[in-house]
């Protein structure tokens, strides 16, 4: 069977339109949702098709997600899009708050079934307010589901998952993941709550999700290369519900366990993972790294130092093997560390 | 005066003291311990929706804060469900899991009460907007205190309402405290919250007081221009919280609300009012109000007995309701 490639970009696109041809109940809302751009190209010209399913709306979010659980509840299914993670921080009330304990505090008469897309910038100076990676805090939340993708087929399948599924998903995308570029099969291969073995190795295991498995992959492939290190990576793709017993199945088989966190170390994604291996099996040997945890520098001159990227991991797993580094190591340095390639010249 | 059929008023007359007699009883009872959770007791507001509620179907929606008893039984919420969620029983409306401010019934169109302050001004105008996708032109009310017209939501839900022409009645009891706080530390004095509303194109209201025989005449035409026009309505009504905050206990002790303006609220008691207006146009005697209070009260009285005898929630409903299947 052929499949065809696609931009991440695409592949979010295709399914969403997808979804709304086929239920008139789907609604694509949010800021920006029909401009000249479409959110990336993600949701471009959808709306001059389907005017009575797609929303410009008002710079409200957190109306913006009560009008939506008004919606949900009601027998539609709408998908929100902020442009940026941390425009959804003004709606944190209604999705702590409600979306998230409607279901539960109603005793199981509602259900609330929304997606909230948010989107992770990095790079070309982002700074501060525009980069951050917050998938631990909603990860917090008894009742939401966090899902996210790496691949344009991950993207394509679990935004359909999520659409289908009878509760709130909040839906990271990774700003770097949107002009990568993959085939997307003819079967949905994956489920919320499911992680996947992207690569097998019997050395060390990679534990990661979004972004960072696209570094993971470049550090396995040198460390393969140059050291013979064999590199297992698991792609958690949903964050919440974890996938608990494929990562305390995996803890088994190689003693050494990397968690890369796209997000900051402390009290994030990576702490998690640790604890859960931890308290299911002693005998590992767990590393994790992830970024400071300080504010997002803007300064070119700072990116370097802020996110763990394919230098930083294989640097570490040298480390964790005690193996000492053959000067080759700065082949994996980025020439420009706010770009992920040319090709990327902002503006945001 | 307004003038009303002798029915419609004693209709209207049994849903002011099933409110009040019920509101009585949580707080009587309260100290037995078994209603183990916080009660905002609507006792000295409950003209205003049953005014509202005597003009909507069950198909008209509305969404409440934590002040709710009031409106959930003005809307026909079963109080038997409800007195079962005090006592956070499996039976009730929200198995035990929700409380006190989180009546919920969907069969009479009570669809939620929270207690975050505004929060259900957004929920309402999303079920609105849902109605108006449908194309189906019953009403959603969404009933706030004065506190939620300084929250962003308000002025954010109010812009969109009026944008896509919603059919929402904005109902807005002003009842001066925020909690402890009044209306003079927390808003401008020449702030008016009609004038907000009106300035974002939306028709605004403002009641001076509660009495239920304006206000039924005028929810009773409001209602029909909002369905026939398709246009959002918003009215405030100064109004009157006879209890604590927060408890079954008068807390006049404090002295947060002048004497005078205590007395000047109580001779407006609207149970009261409408009793005495019956009696003085002939439409009821002594003992037909004893025999419509004491069925109340029996009714009751079985309720909290039943309430009482129901089985606590088990632990399996903690994971059961987190997500749905």
């Amino acid at each position: 069977m052929q499949s065809k490639k696609f931009f991440f970009y695409e592949a979010i696109k295709k399914i969403t339109l997808r979804n709304i041809k086929r239920n008139k109940k789907v609604l694509l809302m949010g800021l920006g949702i029909d401009d000249p751009k479409g959110v990336f190209g993600t949701t471009l010209k959808i709306h001059k098709k389907f005017r009575n399913q797609v929303f410009d709306m008002p710079t409200a979010e957190n109306s913006m997600t009560g009008f939506a659980l008004g919606l949900a509840t009601s027998g539609f299914k709408p998908i929100i899009v902020h442009q940026r993670v941390e425009f959804s921080l003004l709606s944190i009330e209604q999705i702590f708050n409600q979306i998230s304990k409607w279901h539960f505090m109603s005793g199981g008469k509602v259900s609330v079934p929304l997606v909230i897309r948010l989107i992770v910038g990095k790079g070309w100076g982002q700074g501060p307010q525009h980069s951050q990676s917050l998938e631990t805090i909603f990860s917090h939340i008894p009742g939401l589901k966090v899902v996210a993708p790496t691949s344009p087929d991950n993207a394509y399948w679990l935004l359909n998952e999520s659409i289908k599924d009878s509760n709130p998903i909040i839906f990271f995308e990774h700003r770097w993941l949107h002009n990568t570029y993959g085939e997307i099969k003819k079967i949905n291969n994956y489920k919320i709550g499911k992680s996947i073995i992207e690569k097998r190795g019997n050395d060390i295991t990679l534990i990661s999700f979004s972004y960072s498995i696209i570094e993971c992959i470049k550090a396995s492939d040198f460390l393969k290369k140059n050291y013979k290190i064999n590199c297992e990576i698991l792609n958690l793709l949903t964050l919440k519900p974890l996938d608990k017993n494929k990562i305390i199945q995996i803890s088994k088989k190689n003693k050494k366990i990397l968690i890369i966190d796209n997000g900051m170390t402390e009290y994030g994604i990576s702490s998690e993972i640790f604890t859960i291996i931890s308290e299911n099996n002693r005998n590992n040997f767990i590393q994790r790294i992830g970024v400071l945890n300080a504010p997002i520098p803007s300064t070119v001159s700072l990116a370097k130092y802020y996110y763990p990227e394919a230098y930083n991991i294989a640097k570490k797993v040298l480390k964790m093997f005690k193996i000492k580094e053959r000067g080759n190591l700065n082949k994996l340095l980025r020439i420009n560390p706010d770009q992920p390639d040319k090709s990327f010249n902002g503006p945001f | 005066m307004t003038f009303m059929k002798k029915n419609k008023l004693i209709k209207l007359y049994k849903a002011l003291l099933q409110i009040r007699v019920v509101e009585l009883a949580i707080a009587k009872s309260y100290k037995d311990q078994k209603m183990r959770c916080p009660i905002h007791l609507s006792i000295g507001q409950e003209s205003i929706p049953v005014a509202v509620s005597s003009n909507l179907t069950s198909k008209d929606e509305i969404v409440t804060a934590h002040r709710s008893h009031a409106h959930y039984i003005a809307k026909g919420g079963s109080i038997k469900s409800m007195i079962c969620e005090l006592y956070g029983k499996n039976n009730g409306c929200a198995k035990g899991l929700g409380g006190s401010m989180h009546l919920i019934d969907l069969k009479a169109g009570v669809t939620a009460a929270v207690p975050i302050v505004g929060s259900t001004i957004p929920i309402g105008v999303g079920k609105a907007w849902a109605k108006k996708l449908d194309k189906n032109n019953n009403i959603v009310v969404i009933y706030f205190g004065d506190g939620a017209t300084e929250e962003g939501v308000f002025f954010e839900s109010l812009d969109f309402a009026s944008l896509h022409d919603l059919r929402v009645l904005f109902v807005c009891e002003n009842n001066n405290f925020s909690v402890y706080s009044p209306l003079k530390n927390r808003q401008n004095s020449k702030r008016s919250i009609t004038s907000i509303s009106r300035a974002i194109g939306i028709k605004s209201v403002k009641f001076k007081d509660h009495n239920i025989l304006k206000l039924s005449k005028f929810f009773n035409q409001s209602i029909k221009f909002i369905k026939k026009n398709s246009k959002p309505m918003l009215v405030e009504i100064n109004t009157f919280r006879d209890l604590e905050h927060c408890g079954p206990n008068n807390d006049n002790n404090l002295g947060y609300r002048s004497v005078n303006y205590i007395k000047k609220w109580k001779l407006l008691d609207q149970v009261s009012f409408l009793e005495n207006y019956l009696k003085k146009n002939n439409m009821i005697n002594e003992k037909n109000i004893k025999l419509i209070y004491l069925t109340l009260q029996n009714e009751l009285e079985k309720i909290f007995k039943f309430a009482d005898r129901s089985k606590y929630p088990n632990k399996k409903s903690l994971g059961k309701y987190i997500y749905a299947k």
